[in-house]
């Protein structure tokens, strides 16, 4: 069984009339990427700050590492806020170290760290340099340093490609695959839920203040998968095989990019049905360019869970 | 414990490193001496000016009486005739002509005399003017009546009250004069000290918002161990300059006095007066004996208990409003109402305490926590109950915890908070969070 390393039961919390969160529960696995997926004003930052101890929840618990959340966890946790920036007049070097003893860092231990992570990302050199003569992708790996140097349990990052640079954005994504395989559990929180889908092991819909889907990412794909293919199809007559096609299966037209002009059509099993008796079928018909199962993205499933719910 | 002197070192560095609070602090006492030394300057060289005056007596009674003095020549033209006096003065680029018409011939004497003049006159030349026609004129009436001007000369006397307390206390104009300058010094700093370091402090909050950085901050230590720290770390960089300011200001002072030999005291008006005060009652000796009289022992430390409570009730005013905007332009709508109160405790010190040191208007202003500061050190000097400031130490201390209690909450929701700038609507809802 795996250890859970997060435990969200139950919060609530409410500013004034406006409940921000309402009865939420998730469970973060150890060692899994967690990704805390839902449309802005969901409630994501919210909890995301109740985790850190930014702000109190109204109602219910919050467990880490099997403990009660208490003001010493701190230190176990890293958070990249969406919102962030770092003192401008101050150098960066001084500034690294402040922050890393403001997480528990004895001033040698961080310095020690600090010359490990500016040397991998070649930085050395700006020990010196005050943040405001850095450009802004410069200041984001400082900030991705700070958030990480006291080594986490539990990191925490806020739309963290928002903003970032491509090359940064890449960089930053290697980095956490690396954190993840070191042992670490990463908590991600978007409302782009296209950029950290490949990432996540786990993810939670949140919409409206409500939790309304957690599970494993796979898991919760193929409840949500309908039995489609898409398909990409090279023959002489194209509206022939698509009368054909419609009479046993259901049927859509699809888009999707090809080099040469095909008949591209999304077709529809039903329940317990091969895809092989479907590509068997196709064979004898025309040329297959293309077949291969629709996995609902998250985007799809968040959609169709919201429609669904009216 | 450790994570608030973290902040506090940080904010200290942070503030005294500012390239603008170096400027302040090493330049800003060289200006202000080097503005003393202008005015000083400006004023002797009125001084040096000499001034003719030509007289044109009729009777040529008044005349003898002008005595030249340092700055102030007088000049007979009496027996010129007026139009050609007129003239000449002009020519000669006198400072006026005084007419004098005949008494006995004039019906009105006391308003025919006239001063004839390019500018009008100073004061001083008028009143000196004045009062020698006047002496003249009383003295030729006394003759007139019969009496002897001698007998009346030496009878006058020049009465200077002492005044005592009922338990036996003596004490003089000159006493109270000092107790208001002690008092309105020790006001006049705190009231500076306030206004300089609680924008120092609302400033940094504002840069931590506006740099983003404070979320990053706040998931590592408390938003009221933060604000604390910054209020400190601001305090001893503060503390910092006025220690500097004072040195540098001691050392300007022995040089300018010792070595350069400029008399300093000219250029002050409360200086002045009171020297002036001791000079006329001839006695400099009571001056230290009245500042050994007041109670200096109560007035140090209630200084230090007052500034201390002072300053921080209104720090965490200025933090809390640094937290609940965004840029500085932001924050004239709350800032009003803290100068505002200031400013009233200052008002009323300077006025209603000075009048009534004891009375209802004072004793109110020195209990109300946003006046107290400022309004009480002004009354100590008079003479305060030790309970009438142990009552008010506790109400300020009170309202510290309950104006820092709720600073707090603005502080904790406002600094999460961009975009719109809250209404006092909000900030109360901020407070039930």
């Amino acid at each position: 069984m795996i250890k859970q390393f997060l435990k969200i039961e139950q919060v609530s919390k409410r500013y004034g009339d406006y409940t921000a969160l309402d009865n939420v529960s998730i469970s973060v696995p150890e060692g899994s990427i967690y990704g805390l997926l839902g449309p802005n004003g969901a409630g994501k930052t919210t909890l995301i700050r109740i985790i850190n101890q930014i702000t109190l929840p109204d109602q219910g618990n919050i467990i880490l590492n099997g403990e009660k959340l208490q003001p010493h966890h701190i230190a176990m946790i890293g958070y990249l806020p969406e919102e962030r920036g770092l003192y401008k007049s101050m150098k960066v070097g001084e500034q690294a170290l402040y922050l890393a003893q403001l997480k528990g860092l004895s001033k040698s231990e961080a310095k020690k760290r600090l010359q490990y992570w500016f040397e991998k990302f070649g930085i050395g050199g700006w020990w010196n340099k005050k943040i405001q003569e850095l450009s802004k992708g410069m200041a984001q790996k400082i900030q991705f340093i700070v958030t990480v140097l006291h080594q986490p349990k539990l990191l925490i990052f806020d739309e963290p490609f928002s903003g970032f640079d491509p090359v940064n954005a890449t960089l930053i994504k290697d980095e956490i695959i690396q954190l993840k395989e070191e042992g670490a559990t990463i908590l991600f929180s978007t409302h782009r839920m296209e950029s950290v889908e490949e990432l996540c092991d786990h993810i939670a819909l949140m919409n409206k203040s409500k939790k309304i889907l957690e599970g494993e990412i796979n898991t919760v794909k193929r409840n949500f998968k309908t039995n489609t293919y898409e398909t990409a199809l090279d023959t002489d007559n194209p509206s022939e095989l698509e009368a054909a096609l419609k009479e046993r299966f259901e049927v859509h037209p699809a888009t999707f990019k090809t080099l040469d002009t095909y008949l591209k059509l999304k077709i529809t099993l039903d329940d317990g049905a091969s895809s092989n008796e479907l590509l068997q079928y196709l064979i004898n018909k025309a040329k297959v360019h293309h077949f291969a199962e629709v996995i609902p993205t998250v985007n799809e499933i968040f959609i169709k869970k919201i429609t669904d719910h009216g | 414990m450790d994570k608030l002197l973290l902040i506090i070192k940080r904010e200290f560095i942070a503030r005294v490193r500012n390239r603008t609070f170096i400027v302040m602090t090493f330049v800003s006492p060289l200006l202000v001496f080097a503005m003393i030394g202008v005015i000083g300057w400006l004023v002797s060289l009125n001084k040096d000016q000499i001034r003719t005056v030509a007289v044109h007596d009729e009777s040529q009674y008044f005349v003898s009486a002008f005595k030249d003095t340092k700055n102030l020549r007088f000049k007979d033209f009496s027996s010129s005739p007026l139009d050609v006096v007129k003239d000449s003065v002009v020519l000669k680029k006198f400072y006026g002509l005084l007419y004098i018409p005949k008494p006995h011939d004039t019906i009105d004497f006391v308003n025919s005399v006239r001063f004839y003049g390019e500018n009008a006159p100073t004061i001083e030349i008028l009143n000196t003017i004045e009062r020698v026609i006047n002496n003249k004129l009383t003295e030729t009436k006394l003759i007139e009546k019969g009496l002897d001007v001698d007998a009346i000369a030496s009878a006058r006397t020049k009465i200077s009250l002492k005044i005592e307390n009922f338990s036996g206390e003596k004490s003089s104009k000159l006493s109270n004069i000092i107790k208001i300058a002690f008092g309105g010094v020790a006001g006049y700093l705190l009231l500076m000290f306030i206004v300089i370091y609680g924008n120092m402090i609302m400033r940094s909050v504002i840069e931590e918002k506006t740099s983003r950085i404070i979320e990053i901050i706040i998931s590592s230590v408390k938003p009221l161990q933060l604000m604390l720290g910054k209020i400190l770390g601001t305090s001893f960089a503060g503390v910092t300059q006025f220690a500097i300011w004072l040195v540098i200001g001691g050392i300007l002072m022995f040089i300018s006095v010792f070595v350069l030999g400029i008399d300093l005291t000219g250029a002050n008006p409360a200086t002045t007066a009171v020297y002036s005060e001791a000079r006329n009652l001839e006695q400099l000796q009571p001056i230290l004996q009245d500042i050994y009289k007041l109670p200096l022992m109560t007035l140090v430390c209630c200084f230090f208990l007052y500034f201390i409570g002072g300053y921080f009730l209104y720090s965490a005013l200025y933090a809390a409003i640094g937290a609940a905007v965004d840029s500085e332009t932001d924050t004239q709508q709350f800032m009003m109402p803290v100068v505002m109160l200031l400013v009233l405790g200052f008002y009323i010190g300077a006025f209603v305490v000075i009048e009534n040191p004891h009375g209802m208007v004072s004793v109110i202003f020195s209990m109300f926590p946003f006046t107290s500061p400022i309004v009480m050190l002004m009354r100590i000097p008079f003479g305060i109950a030790w309970w009438e400031i142990a009552i008010s130490v506790f109400i300020l201390f009170l309202s510290i915890i309950g104006v820092a209690w709720i600073a707090a909450k603005i502080y904790r929701i406002g600094i999460l908070m961009y975009g719109k700038k809250p209404s006092y609507k909000e900030l109360l809802r901020w407070m039930r969070y």
